[in-house]
């Protein structure tokens, strides 16, 4: 076992520094407070979904990319990711189709 | 000098040694997977005398051998059984002994969790079948459609029992798939790159990975059945704005990949033992692992075609039927490729090739009908008839139990150090290809002619009589089929003649060393540099190789390892963990104090696990300068 | 298991995380994918409008992410032996987790009181049970970490078991980005 983490930290890929991170945290939160702010702001209203799947995207993409390291490690951590996430997404939207959430004749 | 292969040894003869305890606490994948098998045959004879008294009830018109209960029963733990405890299990044992083996590896990337997997499988099986003891097996169907399996319609303890042992079992196959997905990615051999990982593995690693996507959604179906059963939510209760098509869509969207992974395996199996019998390299491989990735692939995108009679709209009906029929392409092309293998090749007439062969006619079969029920108008005439389960029995018997028997056989001298009767074999072939036909062939025509399905009894004058019989006498048949393999594997076991280490003059890793392995499975990690790294070391480059020499070929393993091998110490943490999980659901049915103690013990379990180091002093060691055994 | 290095370089248990995180994906998808089937159809209130909090709700998700800088940071200390920091950062992680529960528990009682249950109707059973099971991975989540600040404090964290820390982040990590998702889709979009 720990032959595993010695080999893991010896070849150790580029990291983050501690200022990233807690720069990350930052915008974690300003991009929250967009969120919130869309949903008081009744001129983005309109749009809410859209703007909202985009700093949703944003945030789930930096803790992935940052805090779980995704950016720095071997590309098949990010496949194995990528797939649960793809077919989860097609399940959500295929639900939403079949019973009517969206897509033509929605009744939302 | 050439190296021979190291032969069954007494010193190799340990493997299998050794009392209960030895059993109870084995982390070893080989014991695992004898552990798996011989559950799965087991529960093979359970389910199958559900099955004879099924038929028996349905031999003739009115019949009164069981009531209409009791044969709801027994075809919802027929089909229970069948799918979860023999299909699965047995596929898991032949992963859980050959993957490590054929990836040039000594074990699964987590023996501990492998053990928690099986024990949890079995408790979880254990629990089913005490629905019997407590008299209330389920009745609604392997598939449970709401809401017949609400607490209105169903306020006994069967789906309760059903509910609980099938999440339970559901835990044990995701953590296999993680276990099994990073050992195939993460721990081959050197120089196995991806292309070169042999067929079985790699219809074996789409399969866990369709088990990590497939399984979450039909727990989460559960849950909410459960939860209307025990908590009075209304997920599935139409009176309150829900609706019972949910958990067709839910069940759905783990039940057709569910089929894939009951079917992959076997198309694996049949991908090792043709070339192997035909003494040439597998048609197109390449095309047959992509043909894999993407039958698993597109068996996320074909759910509803199981639910054509819901009214689900135009649009979805088509998009669905589309998205079936283009299955069929990719399985096509395996078909097409296992012919071209057999093609031109020098047939050895072995019962492995018999299973395999017989696994692909029969397929094609069940194949056929698949397709037809692809078409939505035409499905809404067969859904729910005897035409569907001629289908089913088709792709699961004729493809899944044929492929499987297949590699049973191809495997018996490996994983038993014994032959098993050839003779005895083809006898076993024949009476079960037979049976098989007469049983489920007539289906079709009774399904076609009207016959639904689940029914425990039919009138006299519908015509169904002669079929229905001829079915029954086919089964029989094919239990006298599984009597003959009994028989023929206690033979061998008891007295067979002792195997080399390659008795099929094979291609993959597994067959450089000894039958059965040694504990350590490779004395020296083999070096791979090719798809059929013993052929090339045996018979020099074919055709499609030919850039590689007999040099580079993978040899026969020494007898002993040059340098110390070191193996994890068995453990009792995963049993217990399990007996702790296992007692959370079940203690579901008794009350919250024996919900509780089961987390107790799940929790105390899994936290010495986790504290527990994987190497104790006194753990298995081999090789010079060794610590030897505790 | 050990002796040659990994075929893709990566430790054994931390591609078993991310597979089980792929896996959980399914789970937390599937679970999404029904309040989302199911929203709006309830027969009787309360609906989400009249009942989510979205300041409180804001707050904890807030909490959430900054429980995740405190987790990175928890693991750059453990890398570098910090003993002080490894112990100030995970017991970080644990307050804020458990802020993050103390809202969760708050929230559920409000509602009860104002007449959403599990059985009321389908905005309660999925309501819940999607937070329910998001706030029991949390719970876990929080175990785990404590278990670790006890290994810390007894001295057995060092840098030699930075995977195991690595892990168990990825874990919460994952567990945040999923209530990402649950707060977008529940309690923003409505």
């Amino acid at each position: 076992m720990a032959e595993h983490s010695t080999h893991e930290t010896a070849h150790a890929p580029a990291h983050a520094s501690k200022g990233t991170y807690w720069l990350i945290a930052l915008i974690l939160g300003i991009l929250t407070l967009l969120e919130v702010a869309v949903f008081y702001v009744p001129l983005l209203r309109a749009a809410i979904v859209p703007i909202l799947l985009t700093l949703s995207t944003a945030k789930f993409a930096l803790v992935a990319m940052f805090f779980m390291h995704l950016k720095f490690d071997k590309p098949i951590l990010t496949t194995v990711f990528a797939g649960g996430i793809v077919v989860a997404t097609v399940i959500i939207l295929a639900m939403m189709l079949l019973f009517g959430v969206v897509g033509p004749g929605a009744h939302m | 000098m050439i190296p021979r292969a190291a032969t069954a040894t007494s010193a190799h003869g340990s493997l299998y040694a050794g009392g209960i305890r030895s059993w109870l606490t084995t982390v070893d994948h080989k014991r695992i997977g004898v552990l798996y098998g011989i559950s799965a045959l087991s529960y093979f004879v359970v389910g199958g005398v559900e099955a004879l008294i099924i038929r028996l009830q349905l031999a003739s018109a009115d019949g009164t051998l069981v009531g209409a209960d009791t044969f709801n029963q027994l075809f919802t733990m027929h089909g229970t059984t069948m799918v979860f405890l023999v299909l699965m299990p047995l596929s898991a044992a032949l992963f859980n002994y050959m993957i490590p083996l054929m990836i040039g590896a000594r074990d699964v990337a987590f023996p501990r969790l492998n053990a928690f997997s099986f024990w949890t499988f079995l408790f979880g099986s254990i629990l089913l079948n005490l629905s019997f003891f407590a008299g209330s097996p389920p009745n609604a169907g392997w598939f449970g459609y709401a809401n017949l399996t609400s607490r209105q319609y169903n306020p006994g303890m069967g789906i309760d029992f059903w509910l609980l042992s099938v999440q339970i079992m559901g835990v044990a196959s995701i953590a296999s798939a993680i276990n099994f997905t990073v050992t195939i990615l993460n721990m081959r051999a050197p120089g196995m790159s991806l292309m070169r990982v042999p067929l079985f593995v790699w219809m074996a690693l789409v399969v866990q990975v369709l088990m990590l996507l497939a399984f979450p959604p039909i727990t989460v179906a559960f849950i909410f059945l459960l939860f209307d059963r025990f908590f009075g939510t209304h997920f599935y209760i139409p009176s309150a704005g829900g609706t019972p098509i949910l958990w067709q869509h839910l069940f759905w969207i783990f039940g057709h990949p569910e089929v894939y992974i009951l079917i992959l395996p076997s198309f694996g199996v049949v991908s090792e033992v043709l070339p192997t019998f035909s003494r040439k390299p597998l048609f197109g491989a390449p095309f047959m692992i992509f043909s894999g990735i993407l039958i698993g692939f597109l068996g996320f995108g074909v759910w509803s075609h199981h639910m054509f009679t819901t009214g689900l709209g135009a649009v979805a009906d088509t998009a669905f039927s589309l998205a079936t029929m283009l299955i069929a392409i990719p399985t096509g092309v395996k078909i097409f490729n296992w012919i071209a293998t057999l093609w031109g090749g020098h047939i050895h007439f072995k019962t492995p090739l018999y299973f395999a062969v017989g696994m692909v006619g029969l397929f094609i079969i069940g194949g056929l009908s698949g397709i037809m029920h692809a078409s939505p108008p035409v499905d809404i005439q067969q859904h729910d008839s005897y035409f569907v389960v001629a289908h089913l029995h088709y792709v699961f018997f004729g493809g899944t139990v044929f492929g499987l028997f297949a590699g049973i056989y191809y495997w018996w001298p490996k994983i038993t150090g014994r032959m098993i009767g050839e003779g005895l074999g083809k006898l076993h072939f024949w009476l079960m290809v037979i049976g098989m036909n007469l049983t489920f062939f007539p289906m079709h025509f009774l399904g076609l002619d009207g016959m639904p399905r689940r029914i425990y009894t039919y009138a006299a004058d519908l015509g169904w009589d002669r079929w229905n019989l001829i079915a029954t006498v086919g089964a029989f048949v094919i239990a006298v089929s599984v009597l003959v393999f009994f028989i023929n594997a206690a033979r061998s076991l008891i007295a067979g003649e002792k195997a080399t280490a390659d008795p099929w003059d094979a291609a993959t890793l597994e067959w450089t060393i000894s039958s059965p392995p040694p504990e350590y499975n490779f004395a020296e990690v083999p070096q791979v540099n090719s798809a059929r790294p013993y052929w090339l070391y045996k018979h020099g480059p074919t055709r499609d190789i030919s850039r590689h020499t007999k040099a580079e070929g993978s040899q026969p393993q020494p007898e002993n390892p040059s340098q110390r091998i070191d193996l994890p110490s068995p453990s009792g943490w995963p049993i217990l963990a399990a007996l702790g999980l296992s007692l959370v659901g079940g203690g579901a049915l008794v009350g919250l104090w024996a919900v509780l103690i089961g987390v107790a013990i799940l929790v105390f379990g899994v936290y010495r696990w986790a504290f527990q180091p994987l190497e104790r002093p006194g753990h298995p060691s081999f090789g010079p300068a060794s610590t030897g055994r505790r | 298991m050990d002796s040659h290095a990994t075929s893709f370089g990566v430790p054994n248990r931390k591609l078993a995380m991310w597979v089980f995180i792929a896996s959980e994906c399914m789970f937390f998808g599937s679970l999404i994918a029904t309040y989302l089937s199911y929203e709006g159809k309830s027969l009787v209130g309360p609906t989400p409008h009249e009942i989510l909090n979205i300041p409180l709700t804001s707050v904890s998700t807030f909490v959430l992410l900054m429980s995740s800088l405190a987790m990175v940071l928890a693991l750059e200390a453990v890398q570098s032996g910090d003993r002080r920091m490894t112990r100030l950062w995970l017991g970080g992680v644990i307050v804020l987790g458990g802020l993050f529960l103390s809202g969760q528990v708050y929230e559920f009682r409000e509602f009860y009181h104002e007449g959403l249950t599990l059985q009321q109707n389908l905005f309660g059973a999925t309501f819940f049970v999607l937070t329910g099971f998001h706030g029991a991975h949390v719970t876990v989540g929080v175990i785990w970490m404590v278990t670790l600040l006890v290994m810390s404090l007894r001295g057995t964290l060092g840098p030699e078991r930075s995977l195991d820390v690595e892990v168990a982040g990825l874990y919460w990590h994952f567990v945040d980005v999923v209530w990402i998702v649950i707060f977008t889709v529940v309690y923003l979009i409505q």
